[in-house]
């Protein structure tokens, strides 16, 4: 859906604009990674770069760079990215599509605040340039903690590696968190832009990838179907949820004092609210996507009483799948005495006509029954029903699912009657459709696309600051009510959240689904 | 795998429904109907390649073996369903006797409800695949040059017997190719004054590749006989130099350009399985495939 940049073809004589066989290919360019020991690098980051040189989709003499504080020579560093391939990459391993990404993997060895080690990165740049033909096109890709980001960014700026000139560009990917609330979000926001300009500049949620936002822009405008039942005249409420079955694993230095409503709510749940609930966009190029998104998200309001539609809880001892499991209070690096919320609900209104009376309940947590990200259109029952009571004990609301992880898909619930009961009886059923059924080649990893749209200057479609800065006006609120009313509730590991989420919804006359 | 002897079309499309339901699965995933027109000699790797490509497009796979003759007019069929072959359906079917010249009324209750079918003729096409009794039901007509002996005759055939919608292998083996140039011109070359492609002889996709860069480029292009495996060379003159990507081992090309230190780039051949895939992946006709047949030049 991004378009086609009409230039090409008139560029290049061999790009046909009806050419359905030819993918649009990198142009010369080079990445440089900044972070290259941590997850994200090792498990997606490098297996990504690997797949996109694997379909053909990154230039030939494409560079890859690694920075870090590590006494590593090139061959070390391409070891690490070998490795990472061979573990955590989609596409089958093939010793020529390696050699051609390894002639071009460089090594900079330096401290991220060492101004001298930036002089060495802009020579082996240049030196890529010179040898491999990256043709001065570099991204920067920053996979590290958000603290360091002034640091780096002023280097990248001063080294004048950050220069876009005429000819050749210079573009920087940055990971969330965008910030821990409003203000420290215009910050980053403010470092960031003083460095790149705004449309050099690609957050990656790696929740919640382009292909997602696709998908679910092309179910809601491309069909007629489910369109005109997308209102509150037939919708009682929507339920976003992001569940995952871990904990917080080594990460506690990052998510202590952050939390669930920080790390989730404000930029993934969000961002789904916004697709589900948004009006048709012009078009699909970004600007006019973003236009709808932001005029959702300026629409939403919080309830009065924050106390009685919220609620956050923090995962206890216990067992989890059949395994014994720590507390959040128990992890290592935790003080037994965090206020931070492992799991986060709240209920949202969106003030237009569309959804007027339509709660939207978002929640998030860790240590959940399994592993899952949805987005459940729960319909009103039907206002009169000709069957005997006892008929349609067994039939709930009708349900329309957006299952966006794992086993991206759509799950319809309706009502159909039992075979061969002697009386009519109804009971729920559930069609089911899957992206990985029908088109199993078509779903990249999130990565490989941000990547390939930073390589090709594509504008990001998800999300540009105005959108970071609307889901923390949203949300500041609620973290405000939480840090001065009580503590997290404590709530069962491998369950569905504590009792207060069961209480907040209940209040509604509503139950949460099971996803 | 069942075994149907002496059957009927219907009887086989009941007999894939009664082996879903067996399993426990209802066959809602399949996207297409493939029909495979093939004879004995072919139908075997065609088939295996078209199993594979289930992995990517769900369909189910109908092979039709004409085996005309004297012996009893008759339809056997061999049937797999899902499994450890992958998701697809596959029934192969030897249409024997009278039969033979029959393929379409077996092929009939065969076809999914409201999907797209495509054929795919492994061996032999007929001059006019869309007028064919089994093309006649595919939005998507797949043939194989490759596979002639007179390798002239065929493209003209080709293009004689061009509709939209039809598409050849030959033309798809090309793709790697097509996008290594394309992105070599992405950084604008200059003037190009001519083209020179080098290939091993009777390679349908060389000519394929030349018609395309000629007119595209508008320049004259010369083809030399190399000795492959394929396509082993293509140079593009220019006013700053020569662009080139070579591949010697029909694995592993390095593309040249003025004032750019040569790079690797892996173009492996594929296989038919992948072959399929790509064609399987666009089911609207392929118009630059179309403009490209139709430059064939006439005898």
């Amino acid at each position: 859906m991004s378009p086609h940049r009409a230039d090409d073809a008139a560029r290049n004589p061999l790009r046909h604009r009806l050419d359905q066989r030819l993918p649009r290919v990198a142009g010369p360019c080079g990445m440089v990674l900044f972070g290259v020991t941590g997850d994200l690098s090792r498990k997606k980051v490098m297996p990504a770069i690997y797949d996109l040189a694997n379909r053909g989709l990154l230039p030939p003499g494409f560079g890859l760079v690694g920075f870090a504080r590590r006494d590593w020579a090139d061959q070390d560093f391409a070891q690490i990215v070998h490795d990472s391939v061979r573990e955590h990459a989609r596409t089958p391993f093939r010793e020529e599509t390696w050699k051609q990404l390894a002639e071009g993997i460089r090594f900079v060895a330096g401290d991220l605040g060492d101004p001298e080690a930036y002089q060495t990165l802009k020579g082996v740049v240049q030196e890529l340039d010179e040898n491999r033909g990256t043709g001065g096109n570099h991204a920067f890709y920053l996979s590290i903690p958000p603290g360091l980001f002034p640091v780096v960014l002023e280097h990248l700026r001063t080294s004048g590696l950050a220069e876009d000139r005429p000819e050749a560009w210079r573009r920087v990917v940055i990971e969330k968190p965008f910030g821990h609330d409003l203000a420290s979000a215009q910050e980053l926001n403010r470092i960031v832009g003083e460095v790149f300009s705004s449309g050099s500049v690609f957050r990656i949620d790696h929740y919640l990838g382009k292909e997602t936002v696709q998908n679910l822009l092309a179910l809601r405008f491309a069909n007629t179907m489910f369109e005109a039942l997308w209102n509150s005249h037939f919708v009682d409420n929507v339920q976003i949820t992001m569940a995952e079955d871990i904990g917080i694993g080594g990460r506690a230095g990052y998510y202590d004092g952050i939390g669930a409503a920080r790390d989730v709510i404000q930029n993934h749940l969000l961002q789904l609210l916004a697709l589900t609930a948004m009006e048709e966009p012009l078009s699909f190029a970004p600007d006019d996507v973003r236009a709808e998104k932001e005029k959702v998200l300026r629409a939403v309001h919080l309830p009065r009483e924050l106390g009685k539609h919220s609620s956050r809880g923090q995962y206890a001892t216990g067992w989890q799948g059949g395994i014994p499991v720590k507390g959040y209070l128990e992890e290592e690096g935790i003080s037994p005495d965090s206020n931070t919320e492992t799991y986060a609900a709240l209920r949202v209104d969106v003030d237009n006509r569309r959804w007027a009376g339509v709660p939207f309940y978002l929640r998030t947590g860790k240590r959940l029954g399994r592993r899952v990200t949805e987005v459940a259109v729960v319909f009103k029952r039907a206002p009169h029903l000709p069957f005997e009571k006892t008929a349609v004990q067994e039939l709930s609301n009708n349900a329309f699912v957006f299952r966006i992880q794992p086993d991206e898909g759509i799950t319809v619930r309706f009502g159909s009657k039992v075979p061969n009961t002697s009386s009519v009886q109804v009971r729920d059923v559930t069609m089911d459709f899957q992206y990985g059924e029908s088109f199993v080649d078509s779903s990249p990893e999130a990565y490989e696309r941000l990547i390939l749209d930073v390589l090709l200057g594509d504008p990001p479609l998800f999300p540009r600051h105005e959108e970071v800065e609307l889901g923390w006006e949203i949300l500041d609120p609620v973290l405000d009510f939480w840090a001065s009313h009580g503590k997290p509730d404590q709530y069962v590991s491998g369950g569905w959240g504590p009792h207060s989420s069961y209480d907040m919804i209940a209040r509604d006359g509503r139950t949460w689904r099971r996803p | 795998m069942i075994r149907l002897e002496d059957t009927s079309g219907g009887a086989v499309a009941a007999a894939i429904a009664a082996e879903r339901h067996r399993m426990g699965s209802s066959a809602t995933g399949m996207v297409l109907t493939l029909l495979i027109l093939s004879d004995e000699e072919s139908q075997a790797d065609a088939t295996a390649a078209a199993v594979s490509a289930a992995r990517q497009h769900p369909m189910r796979i109908v092979t039709l073996i004409p085996r005309p003759g004297r012996h009893d007019t008759r339809l056997d069929a061999d049937i797999s369903v899902g499994g450890d072959d992958g998701p697809g359906e596959v029934a192969v079917l030897r249409l024997r006797g009278l039969l033979a010249e029959h393929a379409n009324s077996v092929a009939v209750p065969l076809l999914l409800s409201d999907t797209p079918v495509v054929a795919y003729w492994p061996h032999s096409s007929p001059d006019v695949p869309a007028d064919d009794p089994i093309g006649r039901h595919a939005q998507r007509r797949i043939t194989d040059c490759a596979s002639a002996d007179d390798i002239d005759r065929e493209l003209q055939a080709r293009k004689a017997g061009y509709r939209p919608g039809d598409t050849d292998l030959a033309w798809t083996r090309l793709t790697p190719w097509r996008s290594v140039l394309a992105s070599a011109l992405d950084q604008p070359p200059g003037q190009i004054f001519r083209a020179y492609v080098s290939a091993e002889e009777n390679n349908p996709s060389a000519i394929l590749l030349s018609l395309w860069l000629g007119h595209n480029l508008r320049v004259p292009v010369e083809m030399a006989t190399s000795a492959g495996p394929g396509i082993t060379e293509v140079r593009l003159e220019t006013d700053g130099g020569d662009i080139t990507v070579s591949r010697a081992d029909g694995i592993n090309a390095v593309l040249s350009r003025p004032d750019t230190p040569d790079s690797r780039v892996a173009l492996t051949r594929r296989d038919l399985a992948e072959l399929m895939s790509e064609e399987l992946r666009r089911l609207d006709p392929d118009e630059v495939y179309g403009e490209v047949i139709a430059l064939v030049a006439s005898p």
